[in-house]
């Protein structure tokens, strides 16, 4: 399939750059997630909304394989990729973040985001040994592409400091930056705006358009409205675990099933 | 003096060493090894049993690493995938193990097969026949020259540090530099006067090559921990589930800890045996992981210099209280034993009130949370 993407005459929105379908997960006798489906375009942004114990989350780990679904596909840029390990589809382009922020806490701000590089020679023992001065240029040069995207969320100052001083707002900033070193082709975002003032939500929604507008794809699970409906091209509705509807923003808005699943008939 | 001081230096740099792989796999990558000793042993019996077979030291030492290491390799294997709290007591199981395995078991020792409990002696020793001449006399005096030059350089370094993120103060940094250098210069005198001396003490020449290896050791060390390498193990330490997000093969790096920690244990242990002449599986208790626990949380976890210096303050408390406590405190022996021991239980409790991060640790990191 990847092979032959290139030359078919379908036009991109056609071909998913993430397409899950089938998606099982139970915990004891609770069915998680009960054949989810779920598609991402590329160039979106897409939300996944749903009301508490949705199954959202343990959607999310289902995609990047933190957990493995009992049952399911999950194609991502053309390739399955529900065998792989988390480490290995994060290697092919797919990054997460989590709902409470995870930032290196005894490592410093600049560490965190020059770990997220991807193929450094210097994370292989053995070229460490051989090649340091390649390890060193390829230091200096993600230290720049750091320090511009750390300046790109306002945490330049910060970069320094342990991550563990920084606020939660801060920390949901840094690990989207984080998650942007890695260069990646989707980010999937897990509640960008849980636990973080207005202020910092509009820098935080502000950022997400901007990297969009430059051609990052997101999917993003979010609890504020007001954050869905201003980012997303596209929404899917979860409901214990199944899908209940999908649309643009205004059309879920006035769809009476979701409005009866938030809502309590 | 001269002679039991040069002996002591032996066992701080075997020590040091030993704790700088513990350092490693706790310390940076946080991994929980309660059996460090098991490494010990199998570099120990390996390069022993070896070299008595006639390999070269050279050789048989490298090959004592390697085993080690692949120990680690096979520990790893078996725990790394589940929760942390297993690794530990599976570690201080497999110690016991070949501990015991070691004690039980008939070994292929020179011609014959030698039941372990009565443990190897007069095996091959570095500079064992040695009988040097005005050259390689002064020629070790200086590589120890050297080295102490190198100490001082970087403890000075370490006393003028200009940086935001450390926080303890310039004046007690120097007060720990201090105590530090003059510990060191009487120990180079020593170190001197026994290579002048060379046919009053024979081991002379196993103490320059351990404080050598050492200060390799620690270097190379060094730079694996400010390295992207080093970034991934600290990563794994903080919160393992982020270096995954990210695409780093969490796994493969908890095993390289292991094993290069295990492997720099191992060699830890030739120099073990090298020291000690003979050896005996009782020179393994488990007791030696327990106390090297102690060394590295009392310079600091995640502290190279720290972990050495550790060792040091170990060893001079251990030599003096032998020394002088029996003159201070009227109990018989084997209870001022216990008592000493009890010092230290007491020591560690008070450390941990008053400086939780250890000597040389950073006490911000302790306040940050998760």
């Amino acid at each position: 399939m990847a092979n032959s993407d290139s030359r078919l005459p379908v036009p991109s929105t056609d071909m998913p750059l993430l397409a899950a379908s089938g998606l099982c997960k139970n915990f004891g006798g609770i069915k998680a997630v009960n054949d989810a489906k779920l598609e991402v375009v590329k160039g979106s942004i897409t939300g996944l909304i749903g009301p508490n114990g949705a199954g959202k989350t343990t959607l999310f780990n289902l995609l990047s394989n933190f957990i493995r679904p009992d049952q399911g596909r999950v194609i991502f840029d053309g390739e399955q990729i529900q065998q792989l390990q988390p480490y290995q589809i994060a290697q092919q382009g797919m990054v997460r973040t989590f709902q409470v922020a995870r930032t290196l806490s005894r490592l410093s701000v600049m560490e965190n985001m020059l770990l997220a590089a991807q193929k450094q020679t210097g994370e292989n023992f053995w070229q460490l040994q051989l090649q340091a001065h390649v390890v060193s240029q390829e230091e200096k040069q993600l230290r720049q592409q750091a320090m511009f995207l750390l300046e790109s969320v306002g945490l330049a100052q910060k970069a320094g400091d342990y991550a563990g001083v920084l606020s939660g707002g801060q920390r949901k900033l840094l690990e989207m930056a984080r998650a942007l070193m890695t260069q990646p082709k989707l980010i999937l975002l897990d509640e960008p705006a849980a636990g973080v003032n207005p202020t910092l939500i509009n820098q935080i929604c502000d950022r997400i358009q901007t990297w969009n507008r430059e051609g990052m794809t997101f999917l993003i699970i979010e609890h504020n409205m007001d954050v869905i409906m201003s980012l997303c091209d596209r929404v899917w509705v979860l409901a214990e675990g199944k899908n209940l509807a999908v649309g643009t923003p205004a059309e879920i808005q006035t769809n009476s099933e979701v409005l009866a699943a938030y809502l309590g008939q | 003096m001269v002679g039991y001081l040069v002996f002591l230096t032996i066992s701080a740099a075997t020590f040091a060493l030993f704790g700088l792989g513990l350092n490693l796999q706790w310390g940076f990558t946080g991994l929980i090894n309660f059996g460090h000793v098991a490494f010990m042993t199998l570099g120990a019996y390996t390069t022993v049993l070896l070299s008595a077979k006639g390999v070269p030291l050279i050789v048989a030492a490298p090959i004592g690493v390697g085993v080690a290491a692949l120990l680690g390799l096979g520990i790893g294997f078996a725990t790394l995938r589940l929760r942390e709290d297993y690794l530990g007591i599976v570690t201080i199981g497999v110690a016991e193990l070949i501990r015991l395995v070691v004690n039980n078991q008939d070994l292929p020792y020179r011609d014959t097969w030698t039941p372990g409990a009565f443990g190897l002696q007069s095996y091959p020793i570095p500079f064992g026949n040695f009988i040097p001449n005005l050259f390689t006399q002064w020629l070790m005096i200086g590589i120890l020259t050297v080295l102490i030059g190198l100490a001082y350089w970087r403890v000075w370094r370490w006393i003028m540090i200009q940086d935001d993120a450390v926080k303890s103060k310039k004046s007690s940094r120097l007060v720990i530099g201090f105590v530090v250098a003059v510990l060191t210069w009487i120990l180079y005198s020593c170190g001197v006067i026994a290579l002048l001396d060379y046919a009053n003490n024979q081991k002379a020449g196993l103490m320059v090559l351990s404080l050598v290896v050492l200060a390799f050791v620690f270097w190379r060390l060094e730079v694996l921990v400010r390295s992207p390498w080093g970034r991934v193990l600290k990563a794994i330490r903080e919160d393992e589930e982020v270096p995954k997000a990210l695409g780093k093969n969490v796994f493969w790096y908890k095993l390289q800890a292991l094993m290069l920690g295990g492997g720099i244990a191992g060699l830890a242990g030739a120099f073990y045996a090298w020291q000690l002449s003979a050896i005996y599986p009782d020179n393994f208790q488990p007791q030696i992981t327990f106390d090297t626990w102690i060394m590295v949380i009392l310079g600091g976890s995640g502290n190279n210099l720290g972990t050495i210096l550790g060792t040091v303050i170990f060893f001079a408390y251990d030599t003096l209280t032998r020394e002088y406590l029996p003159k201070i405190v009227p109990l018989d022996e084997a209870r001022l034993g216990a008592f000493r021991i009890m010092v230290i239980g007491l020591i560690l409790m008070v450390l941990m009130i008053w400086r939780p991060q250890g000597i040389l640790g950073n006490k911000e990191e302790l306040t940050l949370g998760k």
